[in-house]
């Protein structure tokens, strides 16, 4: 009997067991696709955050004054009024050469007017140099200038949503809103950029020039500021950029050698291995989730098989009898095995990366489907099926064929 | 002349349980050419034991067996699959038809094992043999589709696919209805005027009568055949 024969007889035998093929190949088509499905979500997930994180500033590294007070509550990061302008200028001059543009942020949460028009959002006071720094850029108008940054000039630019929100379907380049009951003229109107991370609305903002923030919407005495964005030329020169402007700063703001640090930096490369953690984690939990559905999915298989057993050792003994020897037994039940394995893998496979598009698309999450994964599934799964199909026969392959025909 | 089946002080014993069970206690006996034997004997005598033996089903624990000239005893499983193949064919008390195939596909697959026929050939073998079994029209129909008489007749065509010079049967009639019963030893005696030799198993006289020898067994012996009696 050939190869090719024999071949044969297995293809009849899976299609003469419909069910239970259909069964088995499902066993094996769900634990793959749940495989690859969570495997390809949590990978793109985890690529997403890495791509917004550095999409949040070029070459990024933020500087937030720290209050220290004894007896007082810690109040985060931002929450002292030891850092003005003059740092931040004053680190632009000195490090030249390592920082390509610097501006402080003056956060100030205020009511917002157009004619009959209401809302409420955090200004933010900067200096011409923000929208290089975040990469934001101008849908209409223009960003204010180094002239209006100097002169305070009550000028601003504002978002896509507080645009819709104030404006409607007007026109808000040189148009005047109220800022705090205070006139502002609109010079430009930003690109959206929609949500963050964190599901903020990155586009319900108003920018203008943080002299005028502190100036007339802060009203404070004290020139703080919230914090400082720099952009760096090469993030190479991280750790170079951090020991100087920890030394500008010491020295700016005159702290003696046993007292600590009163401002902290945070770098997008921090953030990143945060993240980098976080995800890490998740990964692990989706490599458990996924490992279990395989297991499921295998237990299924095995049960399928052992409960043809019976059947399936009366045909073996049946088939002996009529002049099958060992080896053509052996081989059918391999080749049936195999060719279960293989149809369900590959339907598993694109299934898993159906449901993970699907998924994706109505979630616009991206999707990475690692070949890592599917080779992992697909061998898993398939090595439940071979063994569990191939199982029955080898054992029935020792027995003589009147003790399989009397098997119960 | 040598005998087509030969055995001598052929034992099979079962060793489960305390005591050893002596399903064929020392047998031995010669079947030639064109005979049509019934093994009989109460129920546990060892009359399957025997006939599985002969079948090559099974192998016997001590005991010599010349089928056709060959030394049987101590063949390797696959060469015995290969004799079951070619020389050898069976029919069981409960048909053991693969489930869920057509009437033809089972009767076409011991040629499938041995290969000598092509596709169409075998088809038409096995029509031909559907047809001499009287089931010329229900080729298509799968074992559950089937009467218990045809399904065993689908059983026979089966058991003659590779033209085997001996058909081994166990309790044949066991699972049938009379008028079933007399169709399939009318069939019998055809294909053993035929030429074929059959080795049958029944504990039923009115089956056994259809036989032209007799050997009946009695705990693992055999107590009586009366072609050994003619002599
Ligand atoms: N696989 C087996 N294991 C143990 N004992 C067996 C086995 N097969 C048969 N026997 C015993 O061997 C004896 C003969 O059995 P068998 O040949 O089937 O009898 P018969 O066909 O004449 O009714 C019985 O006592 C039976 O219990
Ligand atoms: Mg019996």
């Amino acid at each position: 009997m050939s190869l090719w024969m024999i071949f044969k007889v297995a293809v009849l035998a899976i299609f003469r067991n419909k069910t239970r093929s259909l069964l088995t190949c499902l066993g094996i088509i769900f634990g793959i696709a749940a495989v690859i499905a969570v495997l390809a979500i949590g990978k793109g997930a985890s690529a997403m955050m890495v791509a917004e994180i550095s999409q949040m500033g070029n070459n990024l590294v933020m500087v937030f004054p720290e209050r220290k007070q004894a007896g007082v509550v810690h109040q985060g990061l931002g929450g002292g009024q030891n850092m003005t302008a003059e740092d931040v200028i004053a680190i632009k001059n000195e490090l030249s050469h390592l920082v390509q543009f610097a501006s402080p942020q003056v956060n100030a949460f205020c009511q917002l007017m157009h004619q009959n028009k209401n809302w409420s959002t955090r200004v933010q006071g900067v200096s011409v140099d923000f929208p290089d720094i975040k990469n934001w850029t101008m849908k209409e108008g223009r960003f204010f200038n180094e002239q209006e940054e100097r002169r305070a000039s009550r000028v601003c630019v504002i978002g896509t949503s507080v645009a819709s929100n104030l404006f409607g379907e007007e026109e808000p380049v040189g148009k005047t809103m109220r800022i705090k009951n205070m006139a502002f003229k609109v010079v430009g109107v930003l690109n959206s950029k929609g949500a963050n991370n964190w599901g903020d609305d990155q586009d319900d903002t108003v920018m203008a020039p943080y002299t005028t923030v502190s100036r007339v919407l802060q009203g404070s005495a004290f020139k703080s500021i919230n914090m400082m964005n720099l952009s760096l030329y090469d993030m190479d020169d991280l750790d170079e950029a951090k020991r100087e402007i920890t030394a500008i700063l010491r020295q700016r703001h005159k702290l003696a050698d046993y007292q600590d640090d009163d401002f902290e930096t945070r770098d997008t490369t921090e953030i990143m291995n945060t993240i980098g953690s976080v995800t890490g984690l998740m990964t692990v939990l989706l490599t458990v989730v996924a490992a279990i559905s395989l297991l499921v999915g295998g237990i299924g298989i095995m049960n399928i098989m052992l409960v043809s057993v019976t059947e399936r050792i009366k045909e073996i003994g049946l088939r002996m009898a009529i002049g099958a020897t060992p080896f053509m037994i052996l081989t059918q039940f391999l080749l049936e095995a195999l060719v279960l394995s293989a149809v369900g893998g590959v339907i598993g496979v694109a299934a898993g990366i159906g449901v993970a598009q699907a998924i994706g698309a109505m979630k616009h999450w991206p999707i990475v489907v690692e070949a890592g994964s599917a080779i992992l599934a697909f061998g898993f799964s398939a090595f439940v099926g071979i063994f569990f199909g191939f199982y029955p026969a080898y054992r029935a392959s020792k027995l003589n064929p009147i003790d399989c025909l009397r098997y119960e | 002349m040598a005998h087509l089946i030969e055995i001598r002080d052929m034992y099979k014993i079962y060793a489960q349980g305390d005591e050893p069970v002596h399903a064929l206690d020392g047998v031995s006996v010669s079947i030639d050419e064109g005979e049509f034997v019934a093994i009989m004997g109460a129920s546990g005598s060892g009359k399957s034991t025997m006939l599985n033996i002969l079948g090559c089903l099974d192998t016997p624990t001590k005991g010599t067996y010349l089928l056709d000239g060959i030394e049987v005893a101590g063949r390797s499983r696959t060469e015995l699959a290969h004799i079951r193949n070619e020389k050898l064919g069976f029919v069981f008390q409960n048909f053991n038809l693969l489930p869920r195939t057509s009437a033809i596909e089972n009767v076409e697959l011991p040629d499938l094992y041995l290969g000598r026929l092509g596709r169409r050939a075998r088809r038409r073998r096995a029509l031909e043999l559907l047809r001499r079994v009287g089931l010329g029209g229900r080729g298509t129909h799968t074992p559950a589709q089937l009467s218990g008489g045809q399904q065993q007749r689908v059983a026979i065509a089966r058991a003659l696919m590779n033209k085997p010079p001996v058909l081994f049967a166990d309790e044949p009639t066991g699972n049938l209805d009379t008028k079933s019963s007399i169709e399939i030893m009318n069939l019998f005696t055809e294909l053993s005027r035929a030429g074929i030799t059959i080795v049958m198993v029944t504990h039923e006289d009115d089956i056994a009568a259809y036989a032209t020898r007799h050997l009946v067994m009695k705990d693992g012996h055999l107590v009586s055949d009366d072609k050994g009696a003619a002599k």
